[in-house]
């Protein structure tokens, strides 16, 4: 039948993705490409990650405030670490993640001087923003410390126009 | 104990899967004679019964053979003429019916199932009643249609938060359905989202996924409760 929460070593998803990045800077010239294109794959990921996070996770009910995001956000379903949520804005929009150490770049060390543009874990950026998106909020977040800013609510009886 | 169909619906109303398990009723083969007691009249092209009851053969039932031969679409007979040797004579079931040396006769009825058109339509349908049921709610956030009755069958209708809907269409005697809609759900992200050929919206045509609700509905029928 449906699959269970499969538990994985984190360690074979991090070497996975740290492959997949060292491709991308391959075949990609610069810096700001390949941070478009593991955003670009975070986000496709999340638009199908989050009906399994909702399927397994029958009490998350609709969000209607950004401190109930935060809470959701804070889960540890999928990378095995909890995320604390710092430096709310004062008109409350906007948050950070603070993740206990980056499940990403568990091995990872950046030769600065030769991509000191690159941000390594934009793909987490990607994923919320894609998945926030299929449950009708429009979000951005960039890479070190995770920052989530609410863009707008979407429409909840029309599909999303941006798709 | 018995699930007649499962859908999913995507969010703009488009029917992106089905799962078909109506029992088929049996064909009715009756002889008539002169005049024909049941009426008859086309209906979206084809011979349907508006009046009448006899063996099994309801209103709304439609005739697919006469005299043991399959009738053409539109309802008409195909029959070589005696009196010229290659000519084929098409007649209308209806004409052919009304001439008493035509009696007796033997038709075959077929009760009508949904054809894939029709669900689709359908599907359209219930989407926009889903939107208009919330709209038209006395209470404000109020969510759409969640269970729909009749005297033959419940209607369940799950709306995920990402706005895919999952719908069961079972006998009214069946336990909530909701447990199918959520195990459904699940899936739903299993098999047809971490399918990386599988594109957001579009039907799904994944064999796993298939096999998987198959037996997810089997396991609800037999036991009506679904446990890890």
């Amino acid at each position: 039948m449906s699959k269970q929460n499969v538990k994985s070593n984190s360690e074979l998803f991090s070497m996975t993705y740290g492959a997949l990045v060292v491709q991308l800077l391959d075949d990609f010239e610069s810096d700001d490409e390949v941070n478009s294109q593991l955003d670009k794959i975070g986000y496709n990921i999340g638009l199908r990650i989050v009906d399994d996070f909702l399927s397994k996770n029958p009490s998350v009910g609709k969000c209607f405030d950004m401190k109930e995001i935060a809470a959701v956000l804070a889960l540890k379903m999928y990378m095995g670490f909890t995320a604390t949520v710092t430096d709310w804005s004062p008109a409350a929009d906007e948050f950070s993640l603070v993740f206990d150490g980056n499940p990403l770049a568990e091995f990872v060390e950046l030769p600065q001087e030769k991509h000191g543009n690159l941000q390594y874990s934009q793909a987490l950026c990607g994923a919320i923003r894609g998945a926030l998106e299929m449950v009708h909020f429009e979000v951005k977040g960039t890479d070190n410390e995770i920052r989530v800013r609410l863009i707008k609510k979407l429409d909840d009886h029309l599909p999303a126009t941006e798709d | 104990m018995t699930v007649y169909y499962t859908f999913i619906i995507n969010r703009a109303g488009g029917l992106i899967y089905e799962y078909d398990c109506c029992p088929r009723a049996p064909d009715v083969e009756i002889s008539f004679n002169y005049p024909i007691d049941l009426k008859l009249e086309m209906i979206d092209n084809r011979p349907t019964v508006v009046f009448g009851e006899k063996n099994g053969v309801q209103v709304g039932y439609v005739v697919i053979e006469c005299n043991g031969c399959p009738l053409a679409p539109g309802g008409r007979i195909d029959s070589a003429d005696d009196d010229s040797l290659a000519k084929t004579k098409s007649t209308k079931l209806l004409d052919y019916l009304a001439d008493e040396a035509n009696y007796p006769v033997l038709l075959k009825f077929w009760r009508p199932t949904l054809s894939t058109n029709e669900k689709i339509i359908l599907s359209s349908m219930f989407h926009s009643f889903y939107a208009i049921s919330a709209q038209l709610s006395p209470v404000p956030n109020s969510g759409g249609i969640q269970v729909l009755e009749s005297t033959t069958y419940r209607l369940q209708c799950f709306q995920a938060l990402t706005g895919n809907k999952f719908l069961a269409v079972g006998d009214p005697t069946c336990p909530p359905l909701d447990q199918l809609l959520h195990k459904l759900h699940e899936l739903y992200s299993d098999y047809a989202l971490k399918n990386p050929f599988y594109s957001l919206d579009m039907p799904i045509r994944c064999d796993l996924f298939d096999q998987a609700v198959q037996q997810l509905v089997e396991r609800f029928e037999k036991s009506g409760v679904l446990l890890v």
